[in-house]
């Protein structure tokens, strides 16, 4: 770790106007002092953003939720409002890493969670995303943990989140604070594929700060679930998962949104298995279609072909799991 | 009623100080003027260091020192095995020349007042290496050349294998593994003049004396090896590792007490490791199952500087009856650090190989795993034609049968259902050689009351604190709680390593001695002072009983507490002493401990997910001393072998040597959630022939078993067969 200036601004005007070029933003710090100390990130001053109020978590004007940037990972999951109308993200935030790590994180960190990638973490290898133009030490590495979906011959890092996954399913909203303007993005155009440019994971200019997601209210009838697959039963990243927000009407599935975890270069929203299951009858034979489809623009390699079939499972079974009648 | 504190369920006398934080480990002792030492490690695996900058660290705030082979006084190597005594992990000392065998290998040390400056300053020198492409696969490696590290052979078991009716013939493989205590390895050194002080956390104080003074070159009566707890070795600390050294001679040349700690990263490199294993077996039968034959061949690799065997072959003479066998091991060398002993060392993978190829026999003939095992019973070591000094294993399969329910097992693949959940029914046999070493132990008896045993061993959280308590109180009837203990320091009477299960088959017969010297020399004291009421008795009449001193004649009640005795003499204690030797049967008897494990796993097929669901293990480990450690010792070897078994592999990078899942968010454990509730019972028969509690080890013998019987589950709930370790998603899948 190499030494940083600290400070510590009590309002959001003030974080985003005193952050500099080279700063970062620190809340839960589960990432950004993790990588300081192995020297892959060396922000030249760290702007703690621990103390504004962006710790709440209200319902938005017009239904739906509005978390706060710094709303810890444990008092996300186990909101009441959360538990009760959006399953699936309280069950991705309790399936991601520890007890002590969710009391720390923050749901605007875990936004920006960088990747588990072996080759990233450490600076002895190439990375084009830790230094653009340097290579991929993955591609013709050791890649069982490795992205199928979004990667390029640039970059096959897994995003690792799996709240994020089930924000995409839900349709979030992410809101941003820079230097001049406020923002509001949609989850799914805030993120960014590799393609050539991996160092750029999203759409966050330099000193924006996350303050806000919003969640949109879901109709009556609406069932969400969060199936998150690995080797073993807690504390490890998704080899692959999934994210599915749903409701049936009839037998037919009126309303699908889909999402994967640990597959894809970024949380990864699938419009095609959407797509194979609007209006169709809910059964086994659409829900493999769905994950077929999903799954058909994948690029496996070697160590993590295995991924394609255990995330068509983790559709399946999903979807299995939230369209039965009880 | 004296023995009753032997077998109980005792609590650790040092639980609280480690519940409570108060418990010192080696890099918490607190030390005036301390400066730290950051290792820099190569970060290629083969090749040698070109050109080695260290002007900018050197001109950072706080930087005392940079070492490198280029400005050190060379070490030296450890005598072994021309002496006993001393083994160190890597036999080639740090910075003896500007070569590079292994990824990870200390190249420079940093020496700065705080940890801080020594680590930004470790960042700053520059280095240049020559690279030679690395050996890192076994694959890599030239084919074995010379003699086998092992060669047993019995009958023919060439002969006999292609002539018997039904054959096996697998190649089974295990990864490489790291210990992974939770206690990383670390030193604290301190020079007073000549003399050396090294806080460690080590199996084995005696050996890391010796190895220090052979490797620093000092006298040995000026090291001093302190090491009271140890955060868990698992083989890991049995040896002494470069960082140590380079503790030594950093404090030397700064003239300051100088702190190494491993990294968490580098315990995957240069702390040693357990080898990938490669194991071909050949079994050849008879069609209802009897052996006629057994061949087991075995490549490990080392590194480039050591030859270390993982020794797989001990327990294939043994395990079954068999007339004929052969046992081959061969090593090759590789660019990767030194493996050493981890937790059931050459046996559990060795076992796991085995037991697979039983299981694939037993698979082959449609025969029950249990009912093929009780076919091929082995009722003497036919390696030695001696007979077991205890075996009951017999009655261990069948307690654990019983226990688990295994005569409902339906052997039909896929058969057996919990809901939606298909189930999976696995068993295996346990074995772990049993040994003693020598050990002496002092035991003094205070006036206050109370009672002091120590000697040079030292508890690596097995224990051992408790059960010299236990010896010392069952000898004297002095309670638990007034015996202190004192481990883990090379100036007290020399004791045994904490490893190879031995302990405590070690120590109990010489804590016993030492504690009936003492109480002899108390009873002397009695018959001869003025005032005793036991003046000019003879003093084979007196008796101790809870901590009085009475005639044989009368109860305790009427006798004095011992201590009154040593005040009228005006003592302020008495001592006894003993030294055990080695087991003095093991010319005529083989002793060795057993068990049988019983699993079953959950398998939902729709998500692929493999979970443990049950677990029964029985063992055959003699006396046991203490319920509670013991117990806690299986069960903890059993965690172990389901993260061997599902887990654990340490990935190296195919170009560089790189152990890539260095880290506990990578390398894969055993967590709580994986673990089910674990039933652990003992089948208690005294092994008198291997000491008087006729206790035997129980570190290890948890692990043994527990892989192969995990992929027979697997097989039993998904039809594949699994021979390559750990178990994965993608093998069952396929």
């Amino acid at each position: 770790m190499q030494s940083f200036r600290y400070s510590q601004p009590k309002s959001v005007d003030a974080a985003v106007s005193g952050i500099s070029q080279s700063g970062k933003f620190i809340a839960g710090g589960t990432t950004l002092v993790d990588l300081m100390k192995l020297n892959v990130e060396k922000p030249a001053a760290i702007v703690d953003i621990n103390g504004l109020p962006l710790d709440r978590i209200e319902s938005a004007p017009g239904g739906g939720l509005k978390i706060g940037a710094l709303v810890r990972n444990s008092d996300l999951a186990w909101n009441t409002d959360v538990k009760q109308n959006y399953p699936v993200l309280s069950e991705a935030l309790l399936a991601g890493a520890s007890p002590q790590l969710r009391n720390m994180a923050t749901t605007g960190g875990n936004i920006l969670q960088r990747t588990r990638c072996y080759y990233f973490r450490d600076t002895n290898y190439k990375c084009n995303k830790r230094e653009p133009g340097s290579g991929c030490s993955a591609i013709d590495g050791f890649h069982r943990i490795h992205a199928i979906l979004g990667t390029s011959e640039h970059c096959i890092a897994t995003h690792p989140s799996d709240m994020a996954v089930a924000m995409m399913a839900l349709e979030a909203t992410v809101h941003t604070r820079g230097a001049k303007d406020e923002r509001s993005i949609a989850l799914n155009d805030f993120y960014l594929v590799p393609g050539t440019t991996p160092d750029k994971e999203n759409v966050l200019e330099p000193g924006e700060l996350i303050t806000y997601v919003t969640l949109p209210a879901l109709p009556q009838g609406t069932r969400s679930h969060y199936l998150k697959l690995r080797d073993r039963a807690s504390y490890e990243f998704a080899l692959a998962s999934a994210a599915v927000v749903v409701r049936v009407s009839g037998g037919k599935i009126e309303y699908a949104r889909v999402a994967l975890g640990g597959v894809g270069t970024k949380p990864w929203r699938s419009k095609e298995a959407e797509e194979a299951l609007h209006g169709r009858e809910a059964s086994e034979h659409t829900f493999r279609a769905a994950a077929e489809a999903a799954l058909k623009p994948a690029k496996p390699l070697r160590d993590n072909a295995f991924k394609v079939e255990l995330a068509k499972r983790a559709i399946v079974r999903t979807l299995q799991v939230t369209t039965q009648t009880a | 009623m004296s023995t009753s504190v032997i077998g109980a369920a005792v609590s650790r006398i040092d639980g609280k100080l480690k519940v409570t934080g108060a418990a010192r480990y080696a890099v918490d002792h607190p030390m005036d003027q301390i400066a730290y030492g950051v290792g820099i490690h190569s970060t290629i695996a083969n090749g040698a260091i070109a050109r080695i900058d260290t002007s900018a660290a050197e001109s950072m705030p706080g930087v005392i020192a940079v070492l490198h082979h280029g400005n050190t006084d060379p070490l030296f190597r450890p005598a072994n095995p021309f002496e006993h005594d001393s083994r160190a992990g890597e036999s080639r000392p740090p910075f003896e020349d500007d070569k590079v065998y292994y990824y990870g290998q200390f190249v420079a040390l940093v020496v700065a007042n705080t940890f801080e400056q020594a680590q930004d300053a470790a960042t700053r020198v520059k280095i240049e290496y020559q690279e030679v492409k690395p050996l890192v696969r076994l694959s890599d490696a030239p084919p074995p050349s010379g003699a086998p590290a092992r060669n047993y052979k019995r009958g023919d078991p060439d002969g006999s294998f292609k002539s018997a009716p039904v054959q096996i013939d697998f190649t089974y493989t295990t990864p490489a593994e790291t210990h992974n205590p939770m206690e990383m390895h670390g030193t604290i050194a301190v020079w007073n003049g000549n003399k050396v002080t090294l806080y460690e956390t080590t199996q084995g104080v005696v050996n890391h004396q010796h190895v220090m003074s052979e490797m620093i070159g000092v006298p040995l009566e000026d090291v001093h090896v302190i090491s009271p707890f140890c955060g868990s070795g698992f083989g890991g600390k049995l040896f002494p590792w470069p960082h140590s050294m380079l503790a030594a001679i950093a404090a030397r040349k700064v003239e300051r007490p100088v702190k190494v700690s491993v990294p968490r990263s580098l315990m995957f490199t240069t702390v040693g490791h357990r080898p990938f294993t490669q194991q071909r077996v050949r079994i050849g039968a008879t069609k209802d199952g009897k052996l006629v034959s057994l061949q087991h061949d075995v490549v490990t690799p080392s590194s480039i500087i050591d030859a270390y065997a993982e020794n797989c072959t001990e327990p294939t003479p043994v395990l079954y009856s068999c007339a004929n066998v052969s046992a081959q091991q061969h090593v090759v060398h590789l660019n990767i650090g030194t493996p050493t002993p981890m937790r059931g060392p050459g046996t559990t993978p060795g076992l796991f190989a085995i037991e697979s190829a039983m299981d694939d026999l037993a698979i082959k003939l449609n025969l029950d795993p249990l009912d093929l095992r009780l076919r091929n019973y082995a009722e003497m070591d036919e390696s030695s034609n001696k007979p077991f000094s205890s075996k009951h294993l017999r009655e261990a399969y069948q307690k654990g049968a019983e226990r688990f329910g295994w005569s409902r097992r339906n052997p039909k693949v896929g058969s057996m259902r919990d809901g939606d959940l298909i189930l999976g029914w696995g068993m295996a046999s346990c074995t772990w050689p049993a040994g003693r070493g020598s050990a002496e132990v002092r035991v003094r008896l205070n006036a206050d009351g109370t009672a002091r045993a120590s000697s040079a061993t030292q508890d690596i959280g097995t224990g051992t604190y408790t059960i010299f308590a236990q010896v010392v109180s069952e000898k004297t009837g002095i309670p638990v709680e007034k015996v202190d203990v004192v481990l883990g320091d090379s100036s007290l009477p020399p004791g045994p390593m904490s490893g190879g299960s031995t302990g405590n088959a070690s120590v109990l017969p010489a804590i016993a001695a030492a504690a009936e010297d003492a109480v002899n020399t108390l009873k002397g004291v009695a018959v001869k002072t003025e005032g005793s009421p036991f003046f000019n008795a003879d003093a084979k009449t007196l008796n101790l009983t809870g901590g009085r001193l009475h005639t044989q004649d009368k109860s305790p009640d009427s006798g004095v507490p011992f201590g009154e005795i040593l005040k009228m003499r005006r003592l302020a204690g008495i001592e006894g002493q003993a030294k055990t030797s080695p087991d003095e049967n093991s010319h005529k008897l083989s002793s060795h401990t057993f068990g049988a494990q019983f699993c079953e796993v959950t398998w939902d097929p729709g998500i692929a997910r493999l979970r443990v669901s049950r677990w029964v293990t029985v063992m055959d480990a003699g006396r046991i001393i203490n319920h509670k450690t013991a117990r806690n010792q299986i069960l903890g070897g059993v965690v172990m072998g389901i993260g061997m078994g599902l887990f654990e592999e340490t990935r190296y990078d195919q170009r560089n040597g790189k152990p890539l899942n260095n880290n506990f968010a990578d390398y894969i454990v055993s967590t709580n959630a994986d673990i089910p509730e674990l039933d652990c019972i003992f089948v208690e028969y005294p092994d008198l022939n291997l000491n008087e509690y006729g206790a035997r080890g129980v570190g290890e013998i948890g692990l043994t078993g527990v892989a192969s019987a995990l992929t027979m589950a697997v097989h039993h709930a998904t039809g594949v067969r699994v021979r390559d370790l750990p178990i994965r998603i993608e093998q069952l899948l396929a």
